[in-house]
């Protein structure tokens, strides 16, 4: 039973975190039809400045509000900047993403060494907790905490204000959005910003949780996000959180049960979706 | 000079094809304006390029005597143009509150009335107001898109084909509607449905091949058997 629960919960910790990059992602692409290579690049970033502040100033709190003000700088740049000259141009996006991609991550190395860097949670956040002879590890606790706190949040947004309103309609259809008399060039910056917020938020949380950051992490957990959001449904945003729970529990227990199968399960999974429901578990047909 | 819209020899392309070639029209305030023409002769564009979402390249759109041709979608919608699009644009996976909440630009005692009032005109609506867009029937997203337009002050509603893909019944329902907010409202209205645009237009605008071939009083055409059988192939 010990091994169970410590086995859902580190799925479920996994899960939070790439939901964190997926849902981002998902919403991105979902109202701005933007494929977003270098949105691990921005997890990533905010992993390296979190942590770093964090450690200058001895706040963890500090440290995840400074990831988190990065991905908005880095958010607003890349929707400015970036994709903008290319929006409409999925070639030309994935090009200059996978370019920004390879930019993000060099840079970090440039600013703070091509070498891992080791993380540790704040004193308060080590160690564990024992309930009824179950270890339970704080850390993780607190990620799933910080989880579903941001998917709560995000969800109340969508649903109960005039933006997200706006957010899920740009969704459906752009076009008519505009018509309405809504500017939808500032709906993709917010989206964009909150996204690449989410996803430095994911990073900073990271570091803690696998001991050590690198400059390609952002990368290792682009592509589960990426089958994240496949699975999930794209642009379905409710999709994303129960497609990351599903992907982080299940290479939790095949970690444990069938190790080498870890990495394949994921791609099981989402050949096993794309073959039955092509637009995932949760998106609309069409 | 009582012109609230003007089309003074608009061009537009989409992509690489010329579909509007020289549209020219005026829009008289408080009068329904009916855009006619066979398929493809370029009346949905014209709507569209008014709504700059396909944008004139050469011409001038007049809204209230000011130029509109190179402004954005949203900027041209606030000056107070009301759209509905020929596939109604209703968001379908938002109820029928949702889809009539994203469409107010500001919530005040005067949008509050207009609400009341075109739901009272539509009570479906009010029937189903919890219910997803997408799940509405044909009639009511017509409905529903209409409403919507409606419901912000705006001085010209663009309404693309209310009739198309409706049965008889539900045609006869929007036409009264149309016809309730004509005093209200100034309304270009581009119709298939001649029944229909004759019942509702004041006066028309033919299209043919990207281009406004002739105008006249509804009352005229109608007598003009001729015009009739050339352009819109009524016999």
């Amino acid at each position: 039973m010990d091994l169970i629960i410590n086995l859902t919960l580190n799925g479920l910790a996994t899960g939070m975190l790439i939901f964190l990059l997926a849902a981002g992602l998902t919403l991105i692409f979902g109202l701005m039809d933007v494929l977003n290579f270098a949105h691990g690049g921005l997890f990533a970033w905010g992993a390296y400045s979190g942590l770093w502040i964090y450690s200058q100033t001895d706040s963890f709190i500090i440290g995840i509000i400074g990831a988190i003000l990065m991905g908005f700088l880095l958010g607003i740049i890349t929707e400015k900047w970036i994709i903008k000259p290319v929006y409409g141009n999925h070639v030309q996006q994935i090009l200059i993403t996978l370019g920004l991609m390879l930019v993000l991550s060099e840079m970090l190395k440039v600013i703070w060494g091509p070498n891992q860097i080791t993380a540790s949670p704040p004193d308060y956040l080590k160690g564990s907790w024992e309930l009824g002879g179950i270890i339970i590890i704080k850390y993780r606790v607190f990620i799933i905490l910080v989880g579903f706190l941001i998917f709560a949040s995000v969800q109340y947004v969508l649903k109960k204000t005039k933006i997200g309103l706006v957010v899920r309609a740009g969704v459906m259809n752009k076009e008519m959005v505009q018509a309405l008399g809504i500017n939808i060039q500032k709906v993709f910056m917010f989206v964009f910003m909150i996204g690449a917020g989410m996803a430095a938020l994911g990073g900073v949380l990271l570091g803690p949780y696998s001991g050590v950051i690198h400059a390609g992490m952002g990368m290792e957990f682009a592509i589960l996000a990426f089958i994240v959001v496949v699975i999930g449904g794209m642009g379905n945003f409710k999709g994303s959180v129960l497609a990351a729970i599903l992907v982080g529990l299940s290479g939790s227990f095949m970690a444990y049960y069938v190790p080498d199968l870890s990495l394949a399960v994921n791609m099981l999974l989402m050949a096993i979706v794309l073959i039955i429901r092509p637009q995932g578990l949760f998106g609309a047909k069409g | 000079m009582n012109d609230l819209l003007k089309l003074d020899n608009v061009e537009t392309y989409i992509g690489q094809y010329h579909i509007l070639q020289g549209v020219s029209f005026e829009v008289k305030k408080g009068e329904v304006t009916v855009l006619l023409g066979r398929n493809g002769a370029g009346k949905t564009t014209t709507l569209r390029t008014i709504m700059g979402l396909n944008p004139a390249s050469k011409g001038n759109v007049m809204f209230k005597g000011v130029p509109i041709q190179s402004l954005p979608t949203y900027t041209i919608a606030k000056k107070g143009i009301g759209y509905v699009p020929e596939d109604q644009g209703i968001f379908a996976g938002l109820t029928v509150e949702e889809n009539m909440r994203v469409a107010i630009q500001t919530e005040n005692e005067e949008t509050a009335k207009r609400m009341e009032w075109i739901l009272n005109l539509f009570p479906d609506l009010k029937k189903f107001w919890k219910k997803p867009g997408g799940l509405l029937s044909g009639g009511q997203k017509q409905m529903l898109s209409i409403a919507r337009a409606y419901v912000n002050e705006n001085e010209l509603l663009l309404i693309d084909e209310p009739s198309k893909g409706l049965a008889p019944i539900v045609v006869e329902k929007v036409m009264d509607s149309i016809l309730q907010m004509k005093d209200q409202t100034t309304i270009v209205l581009v119709e298939q449905n001649f029944m229909m645009a004759s019942t509702i237009g004041d006066c028309f605008y033919i299209i043919d091949d990207g281009r406004t071939v002739s105008q006249g009083t509804m009352k005229q055409l109608k007598e003009d058997e001729e015009m009739k059988r050339k352009y819109l192939g009524i016999a």
